[in-house]
């Protein structure tokens, strides 16, 4: 058997196994880049074939923690897409404004970078004492970064550049201060955030949300499971509320794109319509 | 330094071109025509700015349809499909695109190295994997595995390349089966294309 379909077959027996022993579902994942992310931890590991790893994966927590580190894409930036804030703070933040309280959900918020970037639009738009940020990952050593909010000095110069794109009202250094190497986030905007572990492929529901970001972690899942999240959105999303995607996700072709209209072309912000008076059948 | 042609069929191309890539993607592009029985998957270094408007310049100046890569859209014949910027463009087996942020790869997002892996992996020997002109070095070890798994490898001569370094970095790696000028490259692709398209008739014809 050749080198790279035996490979494949050790891959789907070991995430399997992380399946059974952890409760972590990896098997509906996209293929590609999956299996690139495990080569890459397999030859930064002491292991030299995944049959080796996976013994020690299935039975030492640390093994396993280093495998999930290794094989969740946490790669995130501030005000990614600035148009996509621009098009929110123009077009979702009038809604906002009429509701008395607001319940965020950033569903994949890896190192946090974009709920900071959302606690500043809300903070400038008046919103901040009205909004809460549940923050969530399935990867919870990224959880901690977030929490602290401490950056690299090194990206705030192509921060800055994002924020003023995203129609930034204020002076982008007014949000951080600067430490050796480092940007400390002011600790005001992470006073109304809730971090929490959380995966999409296994976990329920987080209760009614006004708004739901997932971007950029979709485009990881194969339509099984996107399927899947998607419900479990849509059973949170109140009605008017808005679900915010990447900008090269969409919700064309599922189940709940029926009851979601698209607020601006090739933005990825669907609002959810207001029920129809359901018609009662009587029997 | 060309080797024997191989009667081998083939059934995507794939493409990885940076500094020059819009005139040198011109020159190629423009060259195959609409019926070209392949998928053509690219990855371009362009500016995140850019946006889709590379895709849609190129359509509008191609007979071969361009497009930009939509998450999990399966690759079809006759259709060109160019990486979004700031995302790698992967293929699935089945010929199925995905998309991912993944860091970048290369110094590169879009990074021909993740293309032409992938790629390989999905289309094993029937796949043709082109380097054109470029700075940097990305898709060299894509290519290498391109050779690996038994495909075709073509590279831009480094002479004739606006920017020499991706097509010299990638023979250094890899054994090429092409080396040639930008204005070839098209009329290879077709040929290649051909012998895959000849050889499905032999086939039916010995059943
Ligand atoms: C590429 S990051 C996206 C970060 C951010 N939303 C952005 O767009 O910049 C994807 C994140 O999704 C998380 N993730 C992957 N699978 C998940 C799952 N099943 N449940 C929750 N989070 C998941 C990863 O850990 C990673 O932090």
């Amino acid at each position: 058997m050749r080198e790279d379909e035996l490979f494949d077959i050790e891959m789907r027996l070991l995430l399997d196994g992380v399946r059974l022993v952890y409760g972590h579902d990896f098997t509906e994942y996209a293929e590609a880049s999956i299996r690139r992310r495990v080569t890459q931890w397999l030859s930064s590991s002491k292991f030299a074939t995944l049959s080796e790893a996976q013994a020690q994966v299935l039975r030492d927590p640390e093994v396993f923690d280093s495998l999930l580190r290794g094989i969740t894409v946490n790669v995130s930036e501030m005000f990614r897409d600035p148009h996509f804030f621009k098009v929110f703070r123009q077009q979702v933040i009038p809604y906002l404004k009429t509701w008395p309280f607001v319940k965020i959900w950033l569903a994949g918020c890896a190192t946090g970078e974009e709920a900071y970037s959302l606690a500043i639009l809300l903070e400038e738009e008046g919103l901040a004492e009205r909004c809460r940020i549940y923050a969530t990952d399935l990867n919870g050593a990224v959880l901690e970064t977030a929490r602290k909010g401490i950056y690299h000095l090194r990206d705030m110069q192509r921060y800055t550049r994002n924020y003023l794109a995203s129609g930034g009202r204020a002076s982008f250094s007014d949000y951080y201060s600067a430490l050796y190497d480092h940007a400390i986030m002011a600790s005001r905007l992470a006073e109304r955030m809730v971090f929490a572990a959380h995966s999409l492929a296994t976990d329920a529901g987080f209760g009614e949300m006004h708004v739901v970001f997932c971007r950029n972690v979709l485009i990881y899942f194969k339509p099984s499971l996107k399927e899947r999240v998607l419900r479990l959105f849509n059973g949170c999303i109140l009605s008017g509320g808005f679900l915010c995607l990447g900008v090269k996700e969409t919700i064309d072709g599922r189940d709940v794109a029926c009851q979601y209209d698209e607020l601006a072309p090739n933005i990825r912000i669907y609002r959810k319509r207001y029920e129809a008076p359901e018609k009662k059948t009587v029997r | 330094m060309k080797r024997p042609k191989k009667k081998r069929s083939v059934k995507a191309v794939v493409i990885g071109v940076s500094t020059g890539g819009v005139e040198a993607l011109r020159t190629v592009l423009m060259a195959l025509p609409a019926s070209f029985p392949l998928p053509v998957m690219v990855v371009a270094h362009i500016a995140p700015e850019s946006g889709s408007g590379l895709a849609r310049l190129l359509d509008d100046l191609c007979s071969i349809r361009v497009k930009e890569a939509d998450e999990f859209e399966t690759a079809v014949p006759g259709t060109v499909y160019l990486a979004p910027a700031n995302y790698h463009l992967q293929v699935e087996a089945g010929g199925v695109l995905t998309l991912s942020v993944d860091a970048p790869v290369s110094y590169a997002r879009p990074s021909a190295d993740v293309l032409f892996e992938t790629a390989a992996a999905a289309y094993g020997d029937e796949l043709a994997g082109v380097i054109l002109t470029g700075a940097g070095g990305d898709g060299a070890r894509g290519l290498e595995k391109v050779r690996r798994m038994g495909g075709i490898v073509v590279v831009q001569h480094p002479d004739d390349a606006e920017c020499s370094s991706m097509p010299l970095q990638s023979l250094m790696l890899v054994r090429p089966d092409y080396v040639v000028p930008l204005k070839d490259v098209a009329s290879l692709l077709i040929e290649l294309a051909g012998t895959s398209a000849h050889h499905e008739k032999e086939c039916t014809y010995a059943e």
